[in-house]
């Protein structure tokens, strides 16, 4: 067998299947303590973030939280982030393999009147995701989660401890983000497996969160978005606002847009039982016309393979059937809107 | 982590138990717990032809495609269907129901480049370091 690189961070704990049906069935729990967190304090805060971003940010309200992407001059994405508007300053979450690069991107371009920190090493971001979060939070702490709104955020104590609590997550449930610092965050950590037990909490690893994102529909930086794929190709055309005045990347966007038939990212089902992987190629009536940015097994759909792509236009509409070559087979996918799953509610 | 002696093993953790002039091949306890959830197993037909340290299969978990390498040259006598249908044994029982592929072997000899559960139980501390 080949080695099994790249297992460096937690990718599991108890095996992904496990750590899987615990978040979609009760609950999971997440250290995302690698990804980058920045804070911006300032007037200009707003202003500044909506020339840089596609989506709204001069519109938000202090407690509330907003996807967005930063694009580059082709309007190709930089990184996708959260941001999070609190009280007297905006916290901007960023993928931990673009931190270096965005907190160049943002020191560059500064304006005078805004200060920006970068908190990473000394903070940690635990996330509690699945139907069950919230019964394990609300007893541990004063804030009013049950009246917390899906993507805002507000501040108070969870088990003894100061955090940024937010309504957010990568997993296509229910869940909270509790940001803290460093040194609290081992501590926070057990009191959580520890009351977790009631509610059936499962720690859970990178590998299970790609999957669960996965068949939630949402992209992961560096399959999905990439500095060559733009927001609209990524199907994330509800978070590109063009009618704001101006910002890095909206002309290329705007005439991506009016050209209409630009290669773009599609979710797929696939027929046989060898998943599809990234990498691998996209063929249509004996031509390549794509590629396969994600693919695994989906627990959620009884473990069909699934997978996203990136596609020419005319192979993108759903039902579209396109194969997929696996180590030299041609092996059968329809295209199917997104997300794969989808919670009841 | 379960190494029975009486196995012999490869550096790629593949497990051999040799039975007169074939050998039943699976992987180690120590590669299904590393890869987690199996997912898919690929094996090469019944029939065709394999050769000692070239590539004959893929194993899959949830996140990884890994490669199976045959431990030793020769053509295969069969496949393990019930693996083929349930990766999971793999998971559950690597030495027993979870076992790949029976090669009919081409050259005994060599078992010799094979090594035993102290060798092997060497290379598995060496990974983990």
């Amino acid at each position: 067998m080949s080695p099994f690189g790249g297992f460096l961070m937690p990718i599991q704990y108890r095996g992904i299947l496990e750590e899987h049906h615990a978040v979609r069935s009760a609950a999971g729990m997440f250290d995302l303590s690698h990804m980058g967190q920045f804070v911006a304090r300032g007037e200009g805060v707003a202003e500044w973030l909506d020339g840089l971003t596609v989506n709204a940010v001069a519109t938000m309200k202090p407690g509330q939280a907003r996807y967005n992407i930063f694009t580059n001059e082709r309007g190709g994405a930089l990184d996708d982030v959260i941001i999070y508007r609190l009280e007297g300053r905006w916290l901007i979450v960023v993928n931990a393999a673009n931190s270096d690069k965005m907190w160049r991107w943002l020191c560059e371009r500064v304006p005078a009147g805004v200060t920006l920190e970068n908190r990473t090493p000394a903070s940690a971001l635990i996330a509690i995701q699945g139907p069950r979060a919230l019964e394990l939070l609300a007893p541990l702490t004063e804030a009013d989660l049950a009246h917390l709104k899906y993507y805002h955020a507000t501040e108070g104590t969870v088990a003894g401890v100061r955090a940024e609590i937010a309504r957010t997550g990568y997993t296509g449930e229910d869940g909270f983000e509790l940001f803290v610092t460093a040194a609290d965050a081992e501590r926070l950590w057990e009191t959580l497996a520890r009351e977790g037990q009631r509610v059936g909490l499962l720690p859970a690893g990178l590998g299970a969160r790609d999957v669960l994102r996965l068949e939630a529909g949402m992209p992961l930086y560096g399959h999905e978005l990439e500095e060559y794929i733009t927001p609209l190709q990524a199907g994330l055309d509800a978070f590109v606002k063009l009618d704001k005045p101006q910002f890095v990347g909206k002309d290329a966007l705007v005439a991506q847009r009016a050209g209409a038939r630009y290669e773009r990212i599609v979710g797929f089902v696939m027929d046989g039982r060898a998943p599809a992987r990234a990498g691998y190629a996209v063929w249509r009536a004996g031509e390549r016309v794509g590629e396969v940015r994600s693919g695994s097994p989906a627990p959620a759909l009884g473990g069909k393979n699934i997978g996203t792509a990136l596609v020419s236009a005319d192979a993108a509409a759903p039902g579209t059937q396109f194969e997929i070559d696996i180590r030299g087979q041609r092996q059968r996918a329809t295209v199917v809107p997104l997300p794969f799953y989808k919670r009841a509610r | 982590m379960d190494l029975p002696a009486g196995l012999l093993y490869t550096k790629e953790h593949e497990w051999v138990k040799l039975d007169g002039a074939n050998a039943t091949v699976g992987i180690t306890d120590y590669a299904q717990s590393s890869l987690g959830d199996i997912v898919y197993v690929e094996m090469p037909k019944a029939g065709s032809a394999v050769e000692q340290f070239k590539q004959m299969g893929v194993i899959e978990s949830v996140k990884a495609v890994s490669d199976i390498f045959a431990p030793l040259s020769g053509s295969i006598l069969e496949v393990n269907a019930d693996v083929e249908n349930d990766p999971a044994k793999v998971n559950s029982d690597p030495y027993g129901a979870g076992w790949l592929v029976k090669i009919a072997l081409a050259d005994a000899a060599q078992t010799k480049a094979l090594l035993d559960a102290a060798g092997y139980q060497k290379v598995v501390d060496a990974a983990d370091h």
